[in-house]
């Protein structure tokens, strides 16, 4: 089903691949949005939007999906510390696109025990803050599907979309000073192939299709989930944002705080917002004359005087071994 | 198991109890989440820690490390005193009408024939009452005072909710919580799956654990029908292969007994083996053996195994004591009476109790070999890590060598899971270096032995000698070869026995299955067991077909399930004295008036009738066991024993102290502490994120969980000072670590009667080798004792003491 060449967008992400290799049926012609280009031409079509949907309830934690991340992705993650916690890598980064983040709850209304154990990473907004912040042009797009997609090549590594993230989900690489996260594993879906953390999720806590069908099967969890006692259970599909294309289905979906401080109306920056309309490699030039608030200024003086020297550094922190002449050019 | 993974998702309820099948099995826990998300099936977890399974289940309680039973038999209890039982399956199904011998009985602990001087009971009064007929006397009213079920109901009686709150610490609403919906599945139409592993295993009485579960099991009717049964999830792809090929020293292939020094020759051996029918008209399959067993030795010496030096019986070694489990190998090896050991696949320097005794029994070597992929802690025990394995390496004598060995993923040969499929696999990639098949190895070692002995001679070497080694390369025979020895073949034809007349394989052929086995020397078969699984139809663990017929998650097409491609054990329990399903939605087998047919390979003769054949064909009885005569060693019920490191007295007895009949060596004794100077229960684990001592190798699995720690309650870690994240120190008698201290809430203090008991969990999967930072596994505390009946190492339950000390920073 998935690989079928009549459909858009893969509709699950548990079949195998084809033997044949597929063309890739993801390209700059089905980008809706790109940031600082406001100039962009129209998609030539419309994608069926897809979603990845994470059902909390089902989780065990295993970190399956953190292990196949970094395996397509071929990152690196360290081998770091224990901290007193399940969580490690101690919190998402440029080699760690998605984290199991785990947290204990005594539940005062049944005296139960819980451990809410959620799977953190990019939520892929339909209103993307990061996009409306990234002042890098092309450097981060969105398909028509839904997928939020970071353009490595494009990004000048300025940190905006740090900023810009309600969900604080992007990582900048202090090597290669570019910003990472994950990518709803774009190249995989292209060739009809449903993201590698999906696939490998033991349980199926984590499905992936098109966003219709995962509503449908969420809201029968949900069901499910409230005929064992979880009155509150519910989806977490934040319309601050716009609705997400990853999004939960939580036992307490009235306090997502819970589940390790999943915010409960997730809304991007009013200091990004006021960007809205305004073509931002203008506005930047702007700011350069003009004094603002510091609020603004804080957002942006992590900014674009990055590329040279920090070019330099970071060929120092891969190369050490570079002449000195070269590191004084 | 006694069911398959894919029929989990056919249950009702599903109770994991000395387990932790979420964190371990992940992904046969794929099934519980489709029982809970297709049939609304409900998950109970009973466990000393909330684990990564609590997290999905719908109720949880805790217990106190190594009070099993007590939980176990208070549930029994329940059951019988609030009628939840599945009374037509008791009385037919079980021995629960069994007469048993007036001598039999239990006081204070102990059962019938104690002899505390040899640590061991006089069996004798464990048995039925036999009649004159030969056959055992029932009676089928359960009205006579000793018959089965009423001393059952008796033993019980003593195990109520309140116990179980003293002994076990678990509040008694929870238990009485739990054993309401265990009750609902008393119901012929409702059943219950118990998933366990080494939680229940690694215990000093952990077969009795498991008899408890069972026991449990049989009284609500839920072995050998869809969704219920005992099943044993085995914590490696291959163990369930190692146990069922006989890698125990007491076992032969296909879970025949390796011959005692007491079977001075071959019609000893086999006056053991009668298994005379106990009731009129039952099967009793272990009739049987004489064929298995000849099969067996014709593999091993082909021609030279005749009729005339009985099948080479005398070829076999004798066992000059119960068996040479690993516990007796190194403590021998610490005496110094073991001057070379092979560690094929096996990391023991980490896997088994005590590691301070493994490194003096290691260093007392002459010689080691260790056959492995990876570079273990074993191989280089003498190495010297600093604090990880600070040994003197220039006083170690011992030569070690380091054969690398492919691993499963560059090798052709079946795996078989815990549900008995023996699954056929390819070699997915070229060995790496100079690693080589295990086959090639033992294969070159067998030969120089061989060509030793025809140089030079030497006692007895007929067993070498005669050994059959037909193989194309005789340096390294293929897994298709091997394969095929063991299903086995006809040395002659094989006609049927009923109608001499009709030939059933010819000379040469592979036989279909263990049916056409002879014991005339006729048939070859390494494994009878395997039988069927590569016949003249081919490599049938090969297969992989997925159909599921009425979707009952049988998958009859894919692979091959030992014993016949039978999926669930004893399905012809399934069904009714008539022969009809307990429950129609949930048929198995049925019987049609003149055979049993069904979705299932049925568990019996296929035109057995259902009124005077019992389902459980592998007992004389025709019956399942309730009450075990004096098959296990600690007794024909479970009993309450303590661990032998407790900080709780038994209850029943305070002078017992653990198993009474485990085998303790001395040395190893003295080496057992007292919550006096060890106040909190220790208890160890996997971790989802790693794969025993072999993902640590491995930098992503490494980077997910990278550092050894322990887990502690918040109260125990205010008490000690000891901060989320810190250093601690954890001792025991018998060694000390040092680790990360996780404080949580999910570990509590349990209230055991005016005690309050603090738990302690110790993950394993950290050494001296590999990518991970380097740390300790729980065997540097762990006690030197093993299960009564099979010596599994008690891992699950020791005292220990916690401190927090200044450990390097924290980056």
């Amino acid at each position: 089903m998935t690989t079928d060449p009549n459909l858009d967008s893969p509709r699950t992400a548990v079949s195998n691949p084809p033997i044949q290799p597929m063309p890739v049926n993801l390209g700059p012609g089905d980008v809706v949005r790109a940031s600082a280009m406001p100039d962009l031409p129209a998609p030539t079509r419309e994608l069926t939007p897809v979603a990845k949907l994470i059902d909390v309830s089902k989780c065990i934690g295993c970190k399956a999906c953190q292990s196949a991340c970094a395996e397509w992705n071929d990152t690196h993650p360290e081998i770091g510390f224990n901290t007193g916690s399940y969580q490690n890598p101690a919190d998402l980064s440029d080699q760690m696109f998605t984290l199991m983040r785990f947290n204990e709850y005594e539940n005062p209304e049944t005296g139960d025990f819980e451990w809410l154990i959620r799977k953190d990473g990019c939520m892929h907004c339909e209103d993307p803050g990061c996009l409306k912040a990234c002042p890098a042009p092309g450097a981060i797009v969105q398909y028509s599907n839904g997928i939020v997609d970071f353009i490595s090549d494009n990004c000048i590594g300025c940190g905006y979309c740090v900023t810009g993230c309600p969900f604080d989900i992007p990582r900048i690489s202090p090597t290669q000073h570019v910003s990472k996260k994950c990518t709803l594993c774009s190249d995989r879906v292209a060739v009809g192939q449903g993201p590698a953390c999906a696939k490998a999720c033991p349980t199926q806590a984590i499905v992936f299709g098109t966003k219709e069908d995962m509503v449908t099967h969420a809201n029968a969890r949900v069901e499910d989930l409230k005929s064992r006692g979880y009155d509150k259970a519910g989806i977490y599909d934040p319309q601050g944002v716009g609705g997400t294309h990853v999004f939960y289905v939580l036992q307490h979906a009235d306090k997502p705080q819970l589940y390790s401080n999943l915010p409960a109306d997730p809304k991007i920056s009013g200091v990004v917002e006021s960007w809205k309309g305004v073509t931002k490699t203008v506005g930047l030039a702007a700011i350069g004359l003009a004094a603002v608030g510091s609020v603004l200024h804080g957002l942006l003086s992590r900014g674009n005087r990055v590329t040279a020297e920090d070019d330099r550094e970071a060929k120092e922190l891969v190369e050490p071994s570079l002449p000195a002449q070269d590191k004084e050019a | 198991m006694t069911n398959s993974w894919t029929d989990i998702r056919n249950t009702d309820l599903v109770i994991v109890m000395g387990g932790n099948a979420a964190e371990a099995h992940p992904c046969g826990f794929k099934w519980v989440t489709e029982a809970k998300a297709h049939r609304g099936a409900k998950l109970i977890v009973v466990d000393p820690r909330f684990t990564r399974t609590a997290a999905v289940s719908d109720y949880y309680a805790h217990i106190r490390p190594g009070s099993d039973i007590v939980f176990l038999m208070a549930t029994i209890n329940w059951m019988i005193q609030n009628d939840k039982v599945q009374w037509e399956y008791v009385k037919n199904f079980t021995n629960a009408a069994f007469i048993v011998k007036d001598e039999f009985g239990w006081s204070e602990g102990l059962f019938s024939g104690y002899d505390a001087e040899k640590r061991d009971y006089d069996k004798s009064s464990w048995e039925y009452v036999v009649g004159e007929d030969g056959f055992a006397q029932v009676d089928m009213t359960l009205s006579h005072p000793r018959c089965v079920w009423n001393l059952l109901k008796e033993h019980v009686s003593r195990y109520t909710p309140e116990l179980v709150e003293q002994v076990c610490g678990t509040p008694r609403d929870r238990f009485l919580h739990i054993a309401g919906m265990i009750g609902e599945c008393s119901a012929p139409d409702k059943t219950m799956t118990s998933m366990y592993a080494l939680g229940w295993t690694q215990h000093s009485k952990g077969s009795q654990n498991i008899r408890g579960m069972a026991m449990l099991q049989l009284i609500l009717g839920n072995i050998g029908v869809r969704g219920g049964g005992m099943n044993a999830l085995r914590g490696h792809s291959n163990i369930q292969g190692l146990t069922d090929v006989g890698l125990m020293s007491n076992l032969i292939p296909g879970y025949l007994n390796m011959p005692t020094e007491k079977d001075s020759d071959w019609a000893t051996y086999m006056s053991k083996k009668g298994f005379k029918p106990l009731r009129p008209g039952q099967t009793s399959y272990w009739q049987n053996y004489q064929k298995f067993m000849v099969s067996f030795l014709k593999a091993m010496w082909g021609d030279a195994a005749t009729a005339g030096n009985d099948w080479a019986f005398d070829y076999l070694p004798k066992l000059d004591v119960a068996n040479y489990d690993i516990l007796r190998m190194f403590e021998m090896m610490d005496k110094g009476q073991v001057n070379l050991y092979f560690c094929q696949g096996f990391n023991p320097l980490l896997s088994f109790p005590n590691r301070g005794k493994l490194t003096s029994a290691l260093s007392k070597l002459k010689l080691l070999v260790v056959m492995d992929p990876l570079e273990t802690e074993t191989a280089h025990f003498w190495e010297n890590h600093g604090e990880h394995n600070d040994v003197d390496t220039a006083s170690i004598q011992t030569e070690v060598i380091e054969l690398p060995t492919t691993s499963f993923a560059e090798d052709d040969g079946s795996l078989v899971n815990s549900g008995r499929w023996m699954q056929w696999h390819w070699a997915a990639g070229t060995p790496p270096g100079q690693a080589q098949r295990d086959t090639w190895i033992m294969s070159g070692i067998f030969n120089r032995v061989k060509k030793l002995y025809q140089d030079e001679g030497g006692p007895f070497p007929d067993a070498i000698l005669n050994l059959t080694w037909n193989y194309a390369d005789p340096h390294e025979p293929s897994a298709e070869e091997l394969a095929k020895e063991l299903n086995g073949r006809a040395l002659e034809d094989v006609y049927d026995l009923k109608d001499p007349t009709k030939l059933l394989a010819a000379k040469g052929k592979q036989v279909a299955n263990f049916s056409q086995l002879r014991d005339d020397g006729s048939t070859m078969a390494g494994c009878w067991i395997f039988s069927g699984s590569w016949n003249e139809d081919g490599n049938m663990m090969a297969r992989r077909d997925n159909a599921d017929p009425d979707e009952t998650g049988a998958y009859l097409g894919w692979t091959y399930a030992w014993p016949m491609n039978r999926r669930i054990l004893y399905n012809r329990a399934s069904a009714d004295m008539q022969g009809k399903p307990w429950d129609p939605t949930r048929k198995l087998i049925e019987w049609n008036g003149e055979k049993w047919t069904g979705y299932d390979v049925p568990d019996i003769s296929p035109t057995a009738k259902p009124e005077e054949v019992g389902p459980f064909i592998m007992n004389p009885e025709g019956t399942s066991r309730l009450f075990t005569r004096g098959m296990m060693r600690d007794g024909p019920f479970p009993t309450h024993m303590e661990p032998f490191e407790s900080p709780i007295a038994n209850v029943f007895n305070p002078e017992l102290r653990g198993n009474p009949v485990a085998r303790v060596f001395a040395d190893d004794l003295a080496q057992f502490a007292t919550s006096d100077e060890f106040p909190f229960v220790a208890t160890s684990y996997r971790l989802t994120e790693h794969f025993h001592y072999w993902t640590k190798h491995n930098r992503i699995n490494s980077a997910l969980q990278p550092e050894f720690f322990v887990e502690l309650s918040a109260e125990l870690a205010a008490e000690k000072g000891i901060e989320k994240g810190g250093w601690v120190r954890v001792w025991s008698k018998r060694g000390s670590v040092k680790a990360k201290a996780l404080v949580t809430g999910r570990i509590k203090p349990m209230q055991c009667g005016d005690k309050t008991v603090h738990c302690i969990g110790i993950p394993l999967h950290w050494g001296f080798m590999g990518a991970a930072r380097k740390g300790w596994g729980p065997n540097s505390l762990t006690p030197f004792v093993g299960d009564a009946n099979v010596e599994t190492p008690e891992f699950k339950a020791f005292l220990v003491n916690i401190e927090p000390i200044k450990g390097e920073a924290v980056s």
